[in-house]
């Protein structure tokens, strides 16, 4: 039943995905382009996604338990350490490169675009490079 | 700043925010787990027990969303405008970025802020910021 649930979400997701038009890179990028002419779609995108998260985050934090009986499994990181916030700025320098973020490569994958499995492939790698730094360090 | 009215869809992009909170709805509440994109993908570069049929699952419901999507409406046109140096440059970033920062737009821009967690406003604002900085730097100072 877990995978069957990850399964729909998946499906959910990426149908989301798909109307949102964050699978378009080109506007994403248009979103991105404050200096231009700046297409704010995509915040209305972020708005109906936190606000329904809002709604089930606030239900899920009051759980221990998921309705299948599965621990949550909520993270409990709370420090603002500079791998986070060297991570994020660079993948923000990714993603305004290209317009492209996780979710919306593997819709556009699923729709044999083949742009999008290069930056899939290029996207394992580093993830590949990730891994072995951090198991190299440990 | 000039809005691009044209290319401004409210409806459609406020309602697959919506389907995209309820995708992260259905995650939580049945599997008791963040619908974080990277970190479902990253997790199977170090497989556990139990763990990989359902990031298969969620991985797989994304890859066969534009297959269930045409069934009801043809899928939106899309354009790439990034090159093929450009786009494996911007997917190593988003790879190593990604993980070393713990999260990606979904993981820390629509369940970390819904959870209202410090982590992820400080994350969501960087990776923000680095993409209009980008965009900026690239179509406007060195164009």
């Amino acid at each position: 039943m877990t995978s069957f649930f990850a399964l729909l979400s998946g499906l959910i997701f990426g149908i989301g995905l798909i109307v949102s038009g964050m699978t378009d890179p080109a506007k994403v990028l248009g979103f991105l382009d404050l200096a231009g002419t700046w297409d704010p779609s995509l915040a209305l995108v972020m708005g109906g996604a936190i606000a329904i998260g809002l709604i089930a985050f606030t239900i899920a934090r009051k759980r221990s338990l998921s309705l299948l009986g599965l621990p949550m499994q909520l993270p409990t990181a709370r420090q603002l350490d500079r791998r986070l916030i060297l991570g994020s700025l660079t993948f923000g320098i990714g993603w305004g490169l290209a317009g492209i973020c996780p979710g919306p490569a593997l819709v556009l994958l699923g729709e044999g675009v083949t742009q999008g499995a290069l930056f899939i492939a290029a996207m394992l790698a580093g993830m590949g490079i990730f891994e072995w730094l951090e198991r190299r360090k440990a | 700043m000039t809005i691009d009215w044209t290319h401004f869809t409210p409806f459609s992009s406020l309602s697959g925010g919506i389907l995209i909170g309820l995708a992260a709805a259905v995650f939580v509440l049945f599997d008791g787990r963040i619908a974080g994109i990277s970190g479902i993908i990253g997790g199977l570069f170090r497989p556990k027990r139990g763990d990989v049929a359902w990031r298969s699952a969620f991985l797989f419901g994304l890859l066969a969303a534009p297959w269930l999507y045409q069934t009801v409406a043809p899928l939106p046109e899309i354009r790439v405008d990034a090159g093929s140096g450009t786009l494996v440059i911007a997917g190593l970033l988003v790879g190593i970025g990604t993980r070393y920062g713990s999260g990606c737009t979904s993981g820390h821009g629509v369940c970390g802020i819904s959870r209202l967690s410090p982590r992820s406003l400080v994350a969501t604002a960087g990776f923000m910021l680095a993409g209009f900085v980008t965009v900026l730097i690239v179509r406007h100072l060195f164009a």
